[in-house]
């Protein structure tokens, strides 16, 4: 493995490169994504042109969506070794899930 | 700043110093159980004080008034400054040696959470001296607390907000140990259960804390700054409270219990030299019951008129946790079987759980039928229940913990005598104290009450319990003199006294403060027993020799302690003098300007040389 230690390198020094790059893309792209989604969100509640019965679900699909980017991309939890931190923040998201199920369902409902 | 001075002879200042800069998991250990064990006994007296007012029918032996107060602290102390501090201090004792680290992940903060529960408490119990402690239980329903006149109430937010703070960060301390700091080796299947039980625990910590802060804060606001959340005359809904004090509530019983399961898995195990019966199957119940422990919490709230269909649910789940609670009983006593079984003292207290907890848990499954606790609700039934449950679960595994790792941690074994001694008055006290009150509440006796009155057949029920209450008081009389012999002339303890099957045996006792030499390398589930039968009995090292990176001590925790207990002051007196927003606006900026400074200097710690480490290893080879 010696005599090739320097290819090795170089090929991974490049392989480093285009990951990188692919990375910067990914993220470029979910961001452009994520402004594109706030703009709709806004405009369909400014706009008053969708009816207050379907405005609310979409926003909450398109906060969801939006959340899984920030955790998934930005906080890059899709990559390996983050399984751990998935485990809490969904644990944590169920948890508060139970609590606000409960409290809608039996107090206020 | 070092603890390599800690070994040489000094003075009584330079071990206080010591101990109030420390960031070494094993004395912040010691201050745990100093601290918790000092509020045990204020709770215990508290518990004395109501069992001599009830001795007899129309008592007056202290007023109604002081009698609340009684009541609200002693549950208050009870579970936030004696039990939790106690389970956390054994934690922070046993856990990083189980899973070969050196540390916890972040030893600054384990000290900073000490201090904090410990300044919180302080706070909590001053408000005896200034006007009169809570006194609106200890789950302080809002309907209550918002009645309650003088500025009880508002001790028990400010000095629980501010003990709790401690306890998140000490539940994500644990976390980020045992997620990143295990040995090479030691996979979460190979953890001890006590480790494991610590790291459901911590998650439970996690989870439940935050509503808990939400609501102290929301009843803060309330009580303070004129708010309506919980005002039903305002438009406030008064239930909200309810549910998220039980959402936190009903972890927080888990939090009680959980560590002494796995505590007891490990006593079962060591004393019947027998691995654990149904590894795997204790992880998972243990999961089970933290899981299932979420969806429960209405349970306490089945006579609020939630309405059939919620109770119903709820009184499902509850039964569900009978399920994973029996299989760990049945595995603890499939540990014992066929085993050599030694009963010493910290046996006898896990052989004296599970009778005592299995009825707990039994007349937990009564409560949990929610058509039947109609009758139960608010009797002495449930005090009976609980204290089953926390007394005869968690009281029972300090104790039995204390025996097992007292040696480890101040490298002197309990006296034995003593111990058998202690542990017969306080589990003959605790029965006669609480089976009679199940029949007292099945009679009709309701909880909290300051007195009773004659012909009722109350009398000889509560007669006997108070005798039971003072035969516990002298079982932990007994305890503490038994430390206090053992300090005076108790054989020292050698580095293994109970042929231990986990890492935390294989290390000197008490353990050197960098705990290994080198992280050992784990080859299975009980890693010590698997050397002891396949190997020469030691640890091989996982890694080479080399400086260890230690951290340095810290007067800072104490001093961002001190901040917010005075802060906690200047809220509480805030409503009525305006003096008190210096004491506010002074001990908040005192406590941000101590994270500042900590945030701002850098503090790299220090390296203790490869040499150094060698000598102790030769020393140990000799």
């Amino acid at each position: 493995m010696t005599d090739n230690s320097n290819l090795d390198v170089k090929d991974s020094e490049s392989f480093r490169r285009q990951k990188s790059k692919e990375e910067m893309q990914k993220q470029l792209i979910s961001f452009a994504l994520m402004i594109v989604f706030t703009f709709i969100a806004f405009a369909m509640v400014a706009t008053e042109s969708i009816s207050r019965m379907y405005v609310i679900p979409i926003l909450f699909i398109m906060a969801i969506v939006q959340a899984g980017f920030q955790f998934y991309y930005f906080m890059h939890m899709k990559e390996k070794n983050h399984e751990m931190p998935a485990t809490f923040i969904f644990g944590g998201v169920w948890a508060a899930f139970l609590t606000l199920a409960g409290l809608v369902v039996i107090s206020w409902w | 700043m070092s603890s390599i001075t800690a070994t040489n002879k000094r003075g009584f200042g330079a071990f206080l110093w010591d101990y109030l800069t420390t960031v070494d998991h094993k004395k912040i250990a010691h201050l745990y159980l100093a601290g918790g064990g000092f509020f045990f006994i204020l709770g215990g007296l508290e518990a004395l004080v109501i069992r001599i007012q009830l001795i007899k029918p129309q008592n007056d032996f202290v007023s109604a008034g002081f009698f609340n107060e009684m009541i609200t602290m002693h549950g208050t102390t009870m579970i936030f400054l004696a039990g939790m501090p106690i389970l956390i201090g054994l934690m922070n004792a046993a856990m990083p040696l189980q899973i070969g680290a050196r540390d916890v992940a972040f030893p600054f903060l384990n000290s900073l959470s000490f201090w904090l529960f410990f300044f919180g408490g302080v706070l909590l119990n001053v408000s005896f001296l200034l006007g009169g402690a809570p006194d609106a239980g200890w789950t302080s329903y809002a309907s209550l607390a918002m009645q309650s006149p003088g500025r009880g109430v508002d001790f028990y937010i400010a000095g629980l907000q501010i003990a709790g703070a401690g306890t998140l960060m000490g539940g994500i301390n644990f976390l980020a140990t045992i997620i990143t700091m295990r040995a090479p080796g030691m996979t979460y299947m190979r953890m001890p259960l006590f480790t494991w039980a610590t790291f459901i625990t911590s998650v439970l910590i996690l989870f439940a804390f935050p509503p808990l802060t939400i609501n102290l804060f929301l009843l803060m606001f309330d009580r303070m700054f004129d708010t309506a959340f919980f005002d039903v005359a305002l438009g406030g809904n008064t239930i909200i409270y309810q549910h998220l004090f039980w959402i936190f509530g009903h972890p927080e019983v888990y939090i009680l219990i959980l560590p002494l399961f796995g505590l007891f898995s490990e006593v079962f195990s060591t004393f019947s030299r027998k691995r654990l019966f149904g590894y795997t199957a204790m992880v998972f119940a243990t999961m089970l019951i933290a899981f299932l422990g979420f969806m429960v919490w209405a349970h306490h709230m089945f006579t609020v008129g939630l309405g059939p269909v919620a109770n119903s649910i709820f009184a499902v789940g509850t039964m569900a946790i009978a399920v994973p609670t029996g299989i760990k009983i049945f595995n603890w006593i499939l540990t014992m079987w066929g085993g050599q079984v030694t009963v010493n003292s910290a046996m006898l207290w896990a052989l004296g759980f599970i009778p005592s907890f299995t009825i707990g848990g039994m007349t937990g499954v009564m409560l949990g039928s929610a058509v039947a606790d109609y009758q139960y609700h608010d009797t002495y039934f449930v005090v009976a229940h609980f204290h089953y449950v926390i007394v005869g679960g968690t009281i029972f595994g300090i104790f039995s913990g204390l025996h097992y790792w007292w040696p480890k941690m101040f490298g002197r074994v309990l006296n034995e005598t003593l111990g058998k001694v202690g542990f017969w008055f306080f589990f003959i006290g605790f029965h006669l104290t609480f089976f009679i009150q199940h029949f007292l509440g099945l009679m009709g006796m309701p909880r909290r009450y300051w007195v009773f009155l004659h012909d009722q057949g109350l009398e000889l029920g509560n007669l006997i319990s108070t005798i039971g209450a003072f035969a516990m008081a002298v079982g932990s009389t007994i305890f503490i003199i038994n430390i206090v012999v053992t300090a005076v002339k108790g054989e020292k303890a050698v580095a293994d006294p109970w042929d231990g099957r986990t890492l935390e045996w294989s290390v000197s006792s008490p353990p050197p403060y960098y705990n290994f030499e080198q992280v050992p390398l784990v080859r299975g589930l009980d890693p010590l027993w698997i050397e002891k039968m396949e190997g020469d009995g030691t640890m091989p090292p996982g890694e080479p020799l080399d400086d260890v990176h230690m951290p340095n001590g810290s007067f800072l925790p104490f001093l961002m302690g001190l901040g917010f207990f005075v802060a906690g002051f200047g809220f509480i007196y805030q409503t009525d003098y305006t003096m008190a927003y210096l004491a506010l606006y002074g001990g908040m900026a005192f406590a941000i300007g101590c994270m500042a400074v900590r945030s701002v200097k850098d503090d790299y710690g220090y390296y203790i040389p490869k040499e150094e480490l060698q000598k102790a290893l030769e020393g140990e080879a000799k």
